[in-house]
């Protein structure tokens, strides 16, 4: 990030023209982005209004993807909520499995095998890989460089992709994970080829940032932009990636160390302006991280059985009580919150998305740039709308 | 330098453009459907009916809708039959008078499969199923659901063995407990003159 260190910290925020009472000269344009709206990543809609070009008052507006799935949750069973949690957010269901597991082991007090604790850490991390990649596609095509970049990225997301579908049968919709385990094992094979993906990564890596992070119009584009205060980030309970950008080092794996995290050697990348650049940056030097706990993980996982022999999938019914799950999810803080009244039904069943959260504090951070910033910054939050919505 | 970087991007998108022709690495895609790629082991689509040896008496199934029950999105029908058909093991079961899968609603999760205790119900690894009929078309019936066991065989051959044994197992078992069972009534038939 030395080019970032390089400039003087000056804010590109434009005022609008004001008269002697304090209100805005001539007209508002009321635009309004969305739903359909290429940049918005899904039918979500940004009524936005505008001085000339920058942005003076912004409203997000979603719900156009809802489909009732936390009352859909409180009427199936247990076991029938898990492929419904690949929908939320489609991009990471292995994490979305895992979240709602842990939530369940922590209700029923199962405990995971070994080998099924670092499978989970492995198809966690593979998650990580794909969707930052992803992302960074994305959001480099919000800012116009057209199709290149995002075929790169998906060109190596289809990899891991593929080792998903080889184990779990679905390439998106995995639905893997159990309560006390994962539902099958992988083989050698399985384990040769994931290691040989997580070591070309890297290159790849290198070539995605030889193409982008020094890149002079995405220097421009993204610098002191959106920028997001640390103290207003930590009291909007933003996590995840836009979190660490603002300066903040909160990351479940460390905070929480679940699963078998605190097993693996590993830092957390932090950012200091809190701008776009910085949470694009965040992203990488967390890929790079997440390869670093996927070769460990690949080095010492152990043989043995995948699931709990106290779990049983026909007639399950947790006793009462209730539990909140978390997990870090590529974007964010996931948490389920489950309350159990010993039906085979959840009486409440409650999810924590990370990319709703993080939405909500869009307008702080559009105001006063250009309308073509506020898509680059909506680009940077990282939203999926079938979390948003849910 | 202004444009440096920007003609350091070039160079890679050059490098993968002429590498396309080149290495299978950077062109990952192929001509479909002249070319296919083959299957993944574990892939899966949409629920199929497993049987042995005849489509209708050899079913599997015993309608205990247990996986009518387990369906998230509820696309699996089951009517239950009011007479019996000997299965496997030679008991007399039940068996599904209808069993439709509607699989327009069928989200593939492959949860009926986990859950079913007869291992009946196996996913199938067909997709290309679009049709122009809005209504029935995509609605699939005991006849058209119903596949060998040799089919299942060449799907995914790993759990074929796997559901192989588990079922030579039960009816061993079952056998076993039907022998011991006889033997105990012929002793008890052998028994009770005596008492007499």
């Amino acid at each position: 990030m030395n080019a970032v260190a390089e400039l003087p910290p000056k804010s590109f925020a434009v005022k609008p023209k004001l008269d002697e009472s304090g209100t805005p000269i001539g007209e508002l344009l009321e635009v309004s982005m969305g739903p359909h709206h290429p940049s918005t990543h899904g039918v979500f809609r940004m009524d936005v209004s505008l001085d000339g070009e920058t942005v003076v008052k912004l409203k997000p507006v979603f719900g156009y993807l809802h489909r009732n799935h936390e009352k859909i949750g409180e009427n199936i069973s247990y076991l029938a909520s898990m492929p419904y949690t690949d929908r939320l957010d489609y991009f990471c269901s292995m994490t979305n499995n895992w979240a709602y597991a842990l939530t369940i082991e922590k209700l029923a007090g199962l405990a995971v095998p070994e080998r099924a604790e670092y499978i989970r850490v492995i198809m966690a991390e593979l998650t990580r890989l794909q969707n930052h990649t992803c992302l960074i596609g994305f959001f480099v095509q919000d800012m116009g460089a057209l199709g290149t970049p995002m075929m790169y990225a998906f060109r190596e997301r289809e990899k891991i992709l593929d080792l998903f579908e080889s184990v779990s049968g679905a390439r998106m919709m995995c639905n893997y994970m159990r309560f006390g385990g994962v539902r099958v094992d992988v083989n050698d094979e399985w384990l040769a080829q994931t290691k040989k993906v997580v070591g070309d990564y890297g290159n790849f890596l290198d070539e995605f940032e030889a193409f982008l992070t020094q890149n002079e119009i995405l220097l421009a584009r993204t610098q002191f932009v959106g920028v997001l205060p640390r103290d207003l980030a930590v009291s909007a309970s933003v996590t995840g990636p836009m979190l660490r950008a603002s300066g903040v080092n909160y990351d479940l794996r460390k905070v929480d160390k679940y699963g078998i995290y605190s097993r693996f050697d590993f830092q957390v990348p932090v950012g200091e302006h809190g701008d776009v650049y910085d949470r694009y940056m965040m992203r990488v030097l967390e890929m790079r991280e997440s390869i670093k706990i996927l070769q460990q993980a690949l080095r010492d996982i152990p043989a043995g059985p995948v699931m709990d022999p106290k779990a049983k999938l026909r007639g399950f019914r947790p006793k009462p009580g209730e539990a909140y799950g978390r997990v870090e999810a590529p974007k964010g803080e996931l948490g389920f919150y489950i309350i159990s009244d010993g039906s085979p039904n959840p009486y409440r069943y409650r999810v924590r998305p990370p990319s709703f959260v993080n939405l909500t504090i869009l307008e702080d951070m559009c105001l006063g740039h250009r309308i073509a910033d506020a898509v680059v910054i909506l680009g940077s939050v990282d939203i999926v709308l079938g979390e948003v919505d849910r | 330098m202004l444009g440096e970087q920007i003609i350091k991007g070039m160079a890679v998108t050059a490098r993968n453009f002429f590498g396309s022709y080149v290495s299978k690495n950077r062109l990952t895609t192929v001509q479909y459907p002249e070319e296919r790629l083959v299957p993944k082991a574990n892939t899966r689509q949409f629920p199929m009916l497993v049987f042995d040896g005849d489509a209708e008496k050899g079913l599997r199934c015993v309608a205990c809708t247990i996986c009518e029950k387990e369906c998230p999105p509820k696309c699996i029908y089951i009517v239950k039959s009011k007479d019996k058909k000997p299965d496997y093991k030679g008991q007399p079961q039940l068996y599904p008078a209808v069993f439709d899968i509607d699989v327009s609603v069928c989200m593939s999760c492959q949860i009926c499969v986990e859950v079913c205790p007869f291992e009946s119900i196996k996913m199938n690894t067909e997709f290309e199923l679009a049709t122009d009929d809005r209504f029935e078309g995509l609605l699939l019936h005991k006849n058209e659901l119903a596949k060998s066991n040799e089919y299942y065989h060449k799907l995914h051959p790993d759990d074929a063995k796997e559901s192989d044994a588990v079922l030579t197992a039960e009816k061993s078992r079952a056998e076993a407990k039907a022998k011991t069972a006889a033997e105990a009534k012929a002793k008890a038939a052998a028994t009770a003159p005596a008492a007499k």
